[in-house]
């Protein structure tokens, strides 16, 4: 008997593993709402964690200004070199006119440095790593209660430390004008302050121009460095400058602000990436080293920015036709948002209910802070196949005249 | 009152500054052998071919712009793991790698940097080779690592110092981090042989190091895929258990694009899932989610037989003709009656030549001639074309004779 003996190559000798110690992390929240989603069978069930626009059929929208620049870019046949660290010039400079207004007195000054940025986060991050390497003067950002979740995240890793500043007032949801003064009144000279300029994300609310220019007066008061997240700039109101008014007012006012901008929502180039970060200097010659410092701050990260979305952006800003479309093309995203807003408090009534929803047309943006309560929200999930985020925050986006009859039934009945 | 009066004027870019004097010249006869991006032979930049009917594909199809997922989109990181580690390789069959995509080359390392600070904490340190590309070491060292170096290129014979690398490689602590680029090395263009690789792979494994790969040339130094993962492939059968960043920059010349990928190798695919979350938990707050744009190129690149095809056949075009140039470029700097040794320009590989000129001879070299390269003697390949190469061999003659 021969005793064959297969030669098998053994399994690879892995070396012992370099990631045991490496934990699962925690689940993206939100993502955790938009799988719940998928999985769910019902013909009615709505995604209301969705933070993106959705037209009235609830389908993702691409802007016409946004096809005919990419149909001007493409029949350029341009190449595909590296833009410089700070991004594309062209658009850059027509970054900062859009949030700064034509009559910038900063912009005439050349005391602006606008570097292009990976859309809102990439900005925030460039931001806050700026911070703490060059504002010595303090660790403290303070952020409103509350903010975008990821706010939290991009300072800490950054090294800065998070506190926070009251905001949202959950007996009126609306704005604790009071509550925020108070606190602001306390933070200590020097610190970071974090501001949405237009439709506050997570609860669509918003200081009004009364408030502001107080909140404006008291921040200089405690001396405070004015970080301002524009996100939405014409998607809130519809109004390119009425929704930047802020962001000018503090600038008039004298404060040295540092600006993000996200052309995410306001053009639709979500996967694009398409930002910019503004620090707002004394003069052109701090320009010029805080420039250089930003590029030393930006190269080991990503070293150039990726141009595809830039040169859309850039294109649309820079020719007439396109950006006159491209205003109409906001304001109607704007005004789908508003008339959801006022068809679903509308409906509600007609539904019965008898609760205050003058909130669910006072808010504005994307985001509405419903003021359900989780078990109000486990409901609306469970029985009606709506999903959102657990704080009761509902994206407009995903309501459309063929859905919003059955929000309102749904709201109702587990409020009622 | 202003809140960034402290706040210092940065040094200048060293290789900006030397595109920008080469801009302010005059010389029609002006060369820029800084440009680290590739130029056909009438030294204009190039977009391939299969690029553009990827793009015309893409643009048939009036896709969407919707946020990728944080780890980017699944059918490029597929494909990029697929290129890198080859198509039946065990590591993808048994899910055993993560793969993310960034924001190209620099995306990655950054993103693998911070992903090493965070979770390897039983080292701090980071050993490049000796030069590495200037951008690794604020790459790691703003990631919170610590840069050491090993003994990588030999200025005497403009070649690799194997003995000074094993030296050196032998006294690293267990469990440092070691840098090794896959092929075409940046900036000296020294890679080591198979045979030394092996023996490199090996020592490595005794010194129990973590092994991170730069590939930011595959395809682009050789003119063939698999030979240039060769040095990848071999470490991962040996049982390392790599991360590796690749580029797309310049094998699909998407540059702008940003389009790149990060790979963690692990042990399963369970310590894939552990190892997936805690990536996106750290991207999420760096940029989000990566740019859609090149990365649906490289993705139709990759997956479309045709589109493929053609593309290993363009980055074998400009490979081969960055090997020309090097042949062209020694031949004719016999032809000037140079006596000098010029066979490292040959024997180099990729986008960089370490020519091996002195500071004083590379400043003669600007002044007299505008040739433009870098004070350290590199030059790049993609800059010389059939048209200039005798001027620049007549330049370097004069300067080294």
């Amino acid at each position: 008997m021969y005793l064959l003996l297969l030669f098998v190559s053994p399994p690879p000798i892995c070396c012992s593993s370099w990631w045991g110690g490496v934990q699962m992390g925690p689940p993206d929240p939100i993502l955790g709402v938009s799988e719940a989603f998928k999985r769910d069978t019902s013909p009615k069930k709505m995604n209301l964690g969705v933070g993106a626009y959705r037209d009235d059929h609830g389908k993702p929208f691409v802007l016409d200004c946004v096809r005919k620049a990419e149909a001007l870019i493409s029949s350029k046949q341009l190449d595909k070199e590296y833009l410089a660290i700070g991004g594309l010039g062209d658009f850059t400079k027509s970054c900062a006119l859009l949030a700064l207004g034509a009559d910038s007195e900063v912009l005439k000054s050349g005391r602006n440095i606008t570097v292009q940025t990976i859309s809102g986060t990439g900005s925030l991050c460039i931001g806050a790593n700026f911070l703490s390497r060059f504002h010595s003067a303090s660790r403290d950002v303070y952020l409103p209660k509350p903010s975008w979740g990821n706010h939290t995240p991009i300072f800490r890793d950054a090294g800065m430390q998070l506190k926070a500043y009251r905001y949202y007032d959950p007996s009126t949801c609306g704005f604790d004008f009071n509550g925020a003064l108070d606190d602001i009144s306390k933070m200590p000279e020097k610190s970071v302050i974090m501001l949405h300029a237009c439709a506050h994300n997570p609860t669509g609310v918003d200081p009004k121009p009364e408030q502001w220019k107080e909140i404006a007066d008291l921040v200089k008061k405690r001396d405070l460095l004015v970080f301002f997240d524009m996100a939405y700039q014409g998607f809130a109101s519809g109004d390119i400058d009425r929704d930047a008014w802020a962001v000018r007012h503090f600038i008039e006012q004298g404060h040295n602000i540092v600006l993000s901008q996200s052309f995410a929502k306001n053009m639709g180039l979500y996967g694009e990436r398409v930002g910019g970060f503004t620090v707002v200097c004394n003069d052109a010659e701090e320009v010029k080293r805080v420039e250089s410092q930003l590029k030393i701050l930006i190269r080991p990260i990503y070293s150039n920015p990726p141009m595809n979305g830039a040169r859309i952006a850039a294109t649309i800003l820079n020719t007439p036709d396109l950006y006159k479309i491209w205003l109409g093309e906001v304001h109607g995203m704007a005004n789908r948002i508003i008339k959801m807003r006022e068809q679903l408090a509308a409906n509600l009534k007609s539904e019965g209910s008898t609760h205050n929803w003058q909130h669910v047309i006072d808010q504005i943006g994307m985001f509405c802070f419903t003021g359900l309560k989780p078990e109000q929200v486990e409901r609306l999930t469970k029985e009606f196949s709506v999903y959102m985020t657990k704080d009761g925050r509902i994206s407009m986006a995903g309501v459309t005249s063929g859905n919003v009859g059955y929000l309102a039934h749904g709201i109702h009945a587990v409020t009622k």
